[in-house]
């Protein structure tokens, strides 16, 4: 299989083989733009979970019961504060969790001796949280103020690099992109909405740009050598481009999955691993939605940007003139790069 | 390193592998040395510190408190952390950390924390000296807190600001009849939800003592409590030096607190005889702690307050006018107690899914790259090494504390890292599809592929550090060892990864492309047409590449089987060992 997909590689590098990425972009922004309206209608509809940090309450958790039900644990809430409302979850087969509106603190330290008694274990392996609702929002707008600083900084910083501000534009749409698609694929899922899910969102930031810059690194470099002889439209050389990337994309995306993958199996099934689990799920699908926009939207929407400059359109119209050329001169159609 | 010695009859690139396999080299011993030392001299370690979700224990936030339109500064913060401190030392508590982040104030203790400490640590605790103007028993009307305690309307809109300008805090001209009905009508049981806690400082303030069995109107701050250099307990003495068996709190001001405190001192013993006008109120937290009468004017800011005090009543007391004296008055944000079994079940889990993590990619480098894997493999071994130093170090230097987000984040560093071996693998393979040798496709590649690690993984520096500046709480430690493995990570490619390869390059096993180096010319589809030709790989239209691979490969028909039909035969051996 190693080498099926070398052999792909060697064929993607040659042009033997080409995906019409650039060519077929209608297609995918068409995609792109029914995931984003989904993405963003779905958990309008149903509403996004936030989690416990956000809302604010309390919640206790104990870990390795013997027969966890959540019964003893409701009774203990009740018996301290009747009126509290309390959920009750059993995790991993021998955790509980207890989320209880915000109780006042000795009323805290009750349950905690309440639910101690009802699991027979010591008060020490309670574990206790009081969250003020003002945290998870305090958390959010810190999250807030990184992205757009980081959106900006990063915009012009590739704009250096690469010389070009429409790469840097075509990038950061693509992030854009990203981060709705990701924040609701991970809403629909279900998924409580948790600060270490907020950081697993703001990685996205950095994954997907970091695959991005790979490409049109390759890109950039295609292009800069083709000059005015090449006899490929700027559309082809940057399709060449993502084609010859291909491989690597893949590979890059799936090396970086697989740990995050095993992040995400290992703490779905674990109490209190809820931070690697949030973490790696919202990671995960940033991920491939990463990946995918790289090829997909950010490189045709680079080539559309810039098909429009008069330099680069006059060598186009060249390239496809001589090309009508040669095409009716000769029947040898096979020379030509399959575009 | 035996670097030097192999110098003399090597070509370049060998000599420059070595050497920065040498600088690599020194780097790894400096960290040991820097760590060890720390073992021995600095009270380091050689196992990172573990955040409190991994060792179990108490953390609690603190949010400042203010009036609105108000911010904290860093100065009152710093000291709201050196009070905090003390209150936390001053109830034996050993290895507690209190920080700001933001402008909350974050106190981690390690272990379990009893009430009192608690108690300590969140009573918010701003105190503040008032005159007092008015007082009386507390109504006791509605017992029931549930009942609703609002207070009945005034029939007409009552005058609110003094008809003359008082002259001073104790000046009755301060009790308007808005005041005066505020007062008649104030409830202690609602003393919580009064908000007097977080009162203007100039205007007259409606409480009730802590015990809530009486209520004052007072006037406006006079001093407070940061003026308090020092408060104890201790028995009156006569002028003789007896002791008179009366307990008394001792409360020693600073300059500003001295004169504040005597010019009250001298107008409220001025009054004396008009109780309540001779009281003066300590107010801790919007509750009155006491309202002692002024004896006599006292101008050397070493007051004393005595009454029914017991040893105890005392301290506390003291305690609380010492200790209680925060620049700004705190809410608990939050307050996580963690057990240890959870914490090392966290520690376990996350590890765990770290081993499955690297297993994973290590059989996926070594299924796509062949023995070029084991080059990724040993780099990810070195990435690890140098961070496993970097986070110890660290972590005795600056008290970074490594929490299951931090873990998190190295687990997802493991793939990014690897990422950036498969852009240098990846380059030097269509370097090699070029036709280049494996040495110049070595030197070729990584030239092309140095500039776009340095460039992508710049951006995710650049991604950690504005979440690091900007982020609180646990997004912090994941910023910060993202961030950390990322310059790891560059560092290693250079003087690791791409080093080995050159050397590798050397060797007949990798340079006559055998089928198992992951760099086989052929499987490649390179044209090779031995040493001294080669194509250009640059500048060479689409169209010619496909021609001429295409001859080439009608050309190479028999070698091109052959070399496939042992890699496909290799792989599927591979598999079912």
């Amino acid at each position: 299989m190693a080498n099926r997909l070398t052999t792909f590689g060697n064929d993607l590098y040659t042009g033997k083989r080409s995906f019409n990425f650039v060519g077929g972009r209608k297609k995918w922004y068409a995609i792109a733009g029914v995931l984003i309206i989904l993405t963003v209608l779905i958990p309008v509809l149903r509403g996004i979970n936030f989690s416990i940090e956000f809302r604010g309450g309390s919640q206790f958790q104990i870990a390795g019961i013997e027969n966890a039900t959540p019964e003893p644990a409701i009774d203990a809430v009740a018996s301290v504060v009747p009126e509290a409302d309390s959920h009750v979850t059993i995790v991993g087969g021998d955790g509980v969790r207890v989320q209880t509106d915000q109780l006042e603190q000795a009323d805290s330290r009750a349950v905690t001796t309440a639910l101690a008694e009802a699991y027979g274990v010591p008060e020490s392996e309670v574990t206790s949280s009081f969250i003020g609702p003002s945290w998870g929002a305090d958390v959010t707008r810190q999250a807030l103020v990184g992205l757009v600083a980081f959106l900006l900084l990063a915009g012009v910083i590739m704009a250096i690099y690469f010389r070009t501000w429409k790469m840097s534009l075509a990038a950061i749409l693509a992030l854009i992109g990203d981060l709705i698609v990701t924040v609701g694929i991970y809403a629909a899922v279900g998924f409580e909405i948790s600060p270490a899910a907020t950081i697993g969102i703001l990685t996205i930031l950095s994954y997907s740009l970091y695959d991005t810059v790979v490409v049109f690194d390759k890109i950039r470099e295609n292009t800069a050598e083709d000059g005015q002889e090449s006899r490929r439209t700027f559309a082809e050389s940057v399709n060449l481009a993502v084609n010859q990337t291909l491989v690597r994309s893949i590979n890059t995306s799936v090396v970086a999955a697989l740990p995050v993958a095993a992040i995400l199996f290992i703490g779905a099934g674990v109490l209190g691993a809820d931070t690697l689990r949030d973490i790696s799920l919202a990671l995960l699908i940033g991920i491939i939605v990463g990946t995918w926009s790289t090829v997909f939207i950010a490189a045709p929407l680079y080539s559309q940007l810039r098909e429009g400059e008069p330099a680069i359109h006059r060598h186009d119209q060249k390239v496809l003139k001589e090309r009508e050329r040669a095409a009716s001169a000769t029947s040898n159609a096979e020379a030509l790069p399959t575009v | 390193m035996a670097a030097p010695s192999k110098r003399s009859s090597r070509p370049t690139p060998v000599r420059k592998a070595w050497r920065s396999l040498t600088w690599l080299g020194v780097i790894i011993v400096g960290l040991f040395a820097i760590n060890a030392a720390g073992v021995i001299w600095g009270g380091g370690s050689w196992t990172p510190k573990l955040a409190l979700d991994l060792e179990g224990g108490t953390q609690i936030i603190l949010e400042p408190k203010v009036e609105t339109g108000q911010s904290v500064s860093q100065e009152q913060l710093d000291q709201a952390v050196s009070i905090i401190r003390q209150r936390v030392d001053a109830s034996g508590v050993a290895e507690a950390e209190i920080n700001t982040e933001g402008s909350n104030v974050v106190v981690r203790i390690p272990g379990e924390l009893d009430d009192q400490t608690r108690d300590r640590i969140e009573s918010s605790a701003k105190l503040e000296l008032r005159a007092v103007l008015l007082a009386d028993a507390a109504t006791t009307q509605s017992v029931d807190p549930t009942e609703s305690p609002a207070p009945t309307e005034p029939a007409e809109e009552l005058e609110s600001t003094p008809t003359t300008e008082p002259t001073d805090g104790s000046d009755p001209a301060w009790i308007t009849p808005a005041l005066q009905d505020e007062f008649d009508n104030f409830d202690c049981a609602t003393l919580d939800e009064a908000d007097t806690n977080v009162a203007p400082a100039d205007e007259p303030l409606v409480t009730c003592d802590v015990s809530r069995t009486a209520k004052y109107l007072l006037g406006p701050v006079e001093a407070s409590g940061e003026n308090i250099v020092n408060a104890t307990n201790g028995m009156v003495t006569t002028q003789t030096g007896a002791s008179t068996g009366q307990w008394a709190v001792n409360i020693q001001f600073d300059e500003q607190g001295t004169e504040d405190f005597g010019e009250v001192s001298t107008r409220l013993f001025g009054l004396n005889g008009q109780t309540p006008r001779d009281q003066f109120a300590f107010v801790l937290d919007g509750a009155v702690l006491t309202a002692p009468q002024m004896n006599g004017a006292i101008t050397d800011g070493r007051p004393q307050i005595t009454g029914n005090f017991t040893q105890e009543s005392s301290k506390s007391l003291a305690d609380q006018l010492k200790f209680g004296a925060l620049p700004i008055s705190f809410t608990v944000q939050s307050s996580d107690t963690i057990s240890a079994t959870l914490g090392t079940s966290q520690l376990q889990s996350g590890l765990i899914a770290g081993l499955i993590g690297l297993i994973l990619v290590v059989i996926y480098t070594l299924f796509q790259y062949r023995a070029l894997g084991s080059v990724t493999i040993a780099s990810l071994a070195i990435v690890g090494l140098v961070t496993y130093l970097m986070i110890t170090i660290l972590s005795w230097r600056e008290g970074y504390r490594l929490s299951l987000a931090g873990i998190a984040g190295l687990i997802v560093a493991i793939g990014f890292t690897a990422d950036s071996f498969i852009v240098y693998f990846e380059r030097v393979r269509d370097e090699l599809r070029d036709g280049r040798p494996l040495v110049g496709a070595v030197e070729a590649g990584w030239k092309r592929a140095f500039r776009t690690i340095l460039a992508s993984k710049g951006v995710n520096l650049l991604a950690a550090v504005v979440l690091f500046i900007l982020a609180v709480g646990s997004v912090k430690g994941f910023a910060y060892t993202l961030g950390l493995t990322t310059i790891i990570d560059v560092v290693v490619v250079i003087l690791f990864t791409h080093p080995m390869l050159q050397l590798l390059a050397q060797t007949r096993f990798f340079s006559s492309g055998n089928p198992w180096s992951g760099l086989d010319p052929n499987a490649l589809g390179a044209v090779y047409r031995g040493r001294a030709e080669f194509r250009k790989p640059v500048a060479v239209p689409a169209s010619k590449v496909a021609s001429s691979s295409k001859e080439a490969q009608k050309r190479q028909t028999i070698a091109e089987r052959k070399a496939t039909a042992s890699v496909g035969s290799g792989t599927s051996e591979g598999k079912e060992s």
